[in-house]
């Protein structure tokens, strides 16, 4: 890995996005719309605060994936990815410097949607706000590195869209959002240990419900742990020569 | 030049998918010259020139580029290649795309504007690639394959879309670039090219039908223009 390849990187998709000012309002407006839309519905703070964490994690996670599940696809399929690996950038550069430029991204969608939650909504949080804001990061970048590793898998733009039910959804149901974990059966639960959502829900239900910071840490750590993961999965899959 | 041979390939097989694209092939490209790489579309030009990228998995036989096997590590900032599909950004302006190959492959900071200029493209730099038209765009594919200072060019069909006069240009800048001690390889359906190159490949059903100079090959065929030539071998009436 090179750093000064991969700021190249970060810098050339930062670029792409910014030429697109739909995508950037939508990515930074859609997940406060839809926590107030939240808010609304349940019409009751207290009910708002037992779910209001759980959606500040499935948005960051679900969008992200999106988007770069399908940015990479493009790359893939438009033969820009194939130039790249005949030059001297690197498998990690291109990724890590994908993942840090969704990543910055997050930060800035997070602060927005924790920040609504939080001031605007009324969510309450009993630990540190900005905790939130990490947890937010780090789940972003969960979704960015999935999204990555997961559109080499795909030859199309309507399959790569077909794996947010297949990867995304049962996450999310296993990940105790609908049903408490402690609820569902055994074999469930064991499997919904092992998933990476399950940790990012439990941090985002930790940071607002509790003050302990250990605990939150420790499930960012898990996260970030699956999102290392993703990336070395998803470099396995960038070839620099193709049958 | 220490190697005579800028490209040399010895019993190159490349199966794609289920299909064997290259058969056997054995060739050269004389290092400082100009080598055309013509033959009917499937004939296995693109697949060659991606075996020479370093982007193509090889079946069996050798592939020499520059000295070296193809798709060396060292050869990846030594070689510029570009796709025929262009293989730029449309969601970036020509300058941006310039700019971001230029820093992947360590080129030098005034690189992209020297580059703009040799392809063309000064007064489109702030203009987003996806805007522009066909010829444009691949100008811009060109002109990444141009930064750095690449000692091998690969470039599938670089003139197709444009109009005689740029064609004229570009062919002018290859010579050049060859008068410099470059070596192009250049794929094109237009037979009128030919003429422009020091040596022709003629590809079809991924074997070598012929290599040749201009005069040689119409020599060959008893044929006043490439056209012509390539008519007459396509057609198999000269053994």
């Amino acid at each position: 890995m090179n750093p000064r390849l991969t700021a190249a990187t970060t810098r050339r998709v930062l670029e792409q996005i910014r030429h697109d000012p739909r995508t950037v309002g939508l990515l930074l407006v859609v997940p406060s719309l839809l926590i107030g839309l939240m808010a609304w519905i349940f019409n009751d703070g207290r009910l708002f605060s037992a779910v209001g964490p759980d959606l500040l994690g499935l948005f960051p996670f679900i969008i992200m994936f999106l988007i770069t599940s399908i940015t990479t696809l493009r790359e893939r399929r438009s033969g820009t990815l194939e130039r790249l690996m005949t030059t001297p950038l690197g498998r990690f550069d291109f990724i890590v410097g994908y993942a840090i430029a969704f990543g910055l991204l997050a930060v800035v969608q997070s602060l927005i949607a924790v920040g609504f939650a939080v001031w605007v909504c009324g969510l309450s949080v009993q630990g540190n706000a900005w905790l939130l804001v990490l947890v937010a990061v780090a789940n972003a970048l969960l979704g960015t590195t999935l999204g990555l590793f997961a559109s080499a898998f795909a030859a199309t733009e309507f399959q790569v869209v077909q794996f947010m039910p297949l990867l995304v959804f049962p996450q999310a149901l296993l990940g105790g959002i609908f049903v408490p974990r402690d609820r569902m059966p055994d074999v469930l639960r064991a499997i919904s240990d092992w998933l990476p959502l399950t940790h990012a829900i439990e941090a985002f239900q930790h940071a607002a419900g509790t003050t302990d910071s250990g605990s939150v840490l420790r499930e960012v750590a898990v996260v970030l742990a699956w999102a290392v993961a993703f990336t070395a999965l998803g470099s396995v899959t960038l070839r620099r020569r193709t049958a | 030049m220490v190697n005579a041979l800028a490209v040399e390939a010895r019993g190159l097989t490349v199966v794609r998918g289920r299909r064997e694209v290259l058969h056997d092939l054995s060739l050269g490209v004389p290092a400082g010259s100009v080598v055309g790489l013509l033959g009917p579309s499937g004939s296995g030009k693109t697949t060659l020139m991606r075996s020479v990228a370093g982007s193509q998995r090889i079946r069996s036989g050798t592939l020499r580029v520059l000295g070296l096997t193809a798709g060396s590590r060292s050869l990846r900032a030594r070689v510029g290649y570009a796709t025929q599909a262009g293989s730029v950004y449309d969601d970036l302006t020509v300058e941006q795309n310039l700019r971001y190959f230029a820093r992947v492959l360590g080129a030098p900071a005034g690189d992209p504007s020297r580059v703009l200029a040799e392809v063309d493209l000064e007064d489109h730099a702030n203009r987003m690639v996806g805007r522009l038209s066909g010829g444009q765009r691949s100008r811009v594919s060109l002109g990444v394959a141009l930064l750095g200072t690449p000692e091998l060019l690969v470039l599938d069909e670089p003139t197709v879309g444009l109009d005689p006069v740029l064609r004229a240009d570009l062919w002018s800048l290859f010579r050049r670039l060859a008068d410099r001690g470059v070596t192009l390889l250049v794929s094109s359906h237009v037979m009128d090219e030919a003429r422009r190159c020091d040596r022709i490949l003629i590809l079809r059903e991924g074997a070598l039908l012929a290599d040749e100079t201009p005069e040689g090959l119409l020599a060959l065929t008893g044929t006043e223009d490439a056209e012509d030539a390539f008519l007459a071998l396509a057609g198999g009436k000269v053994a």
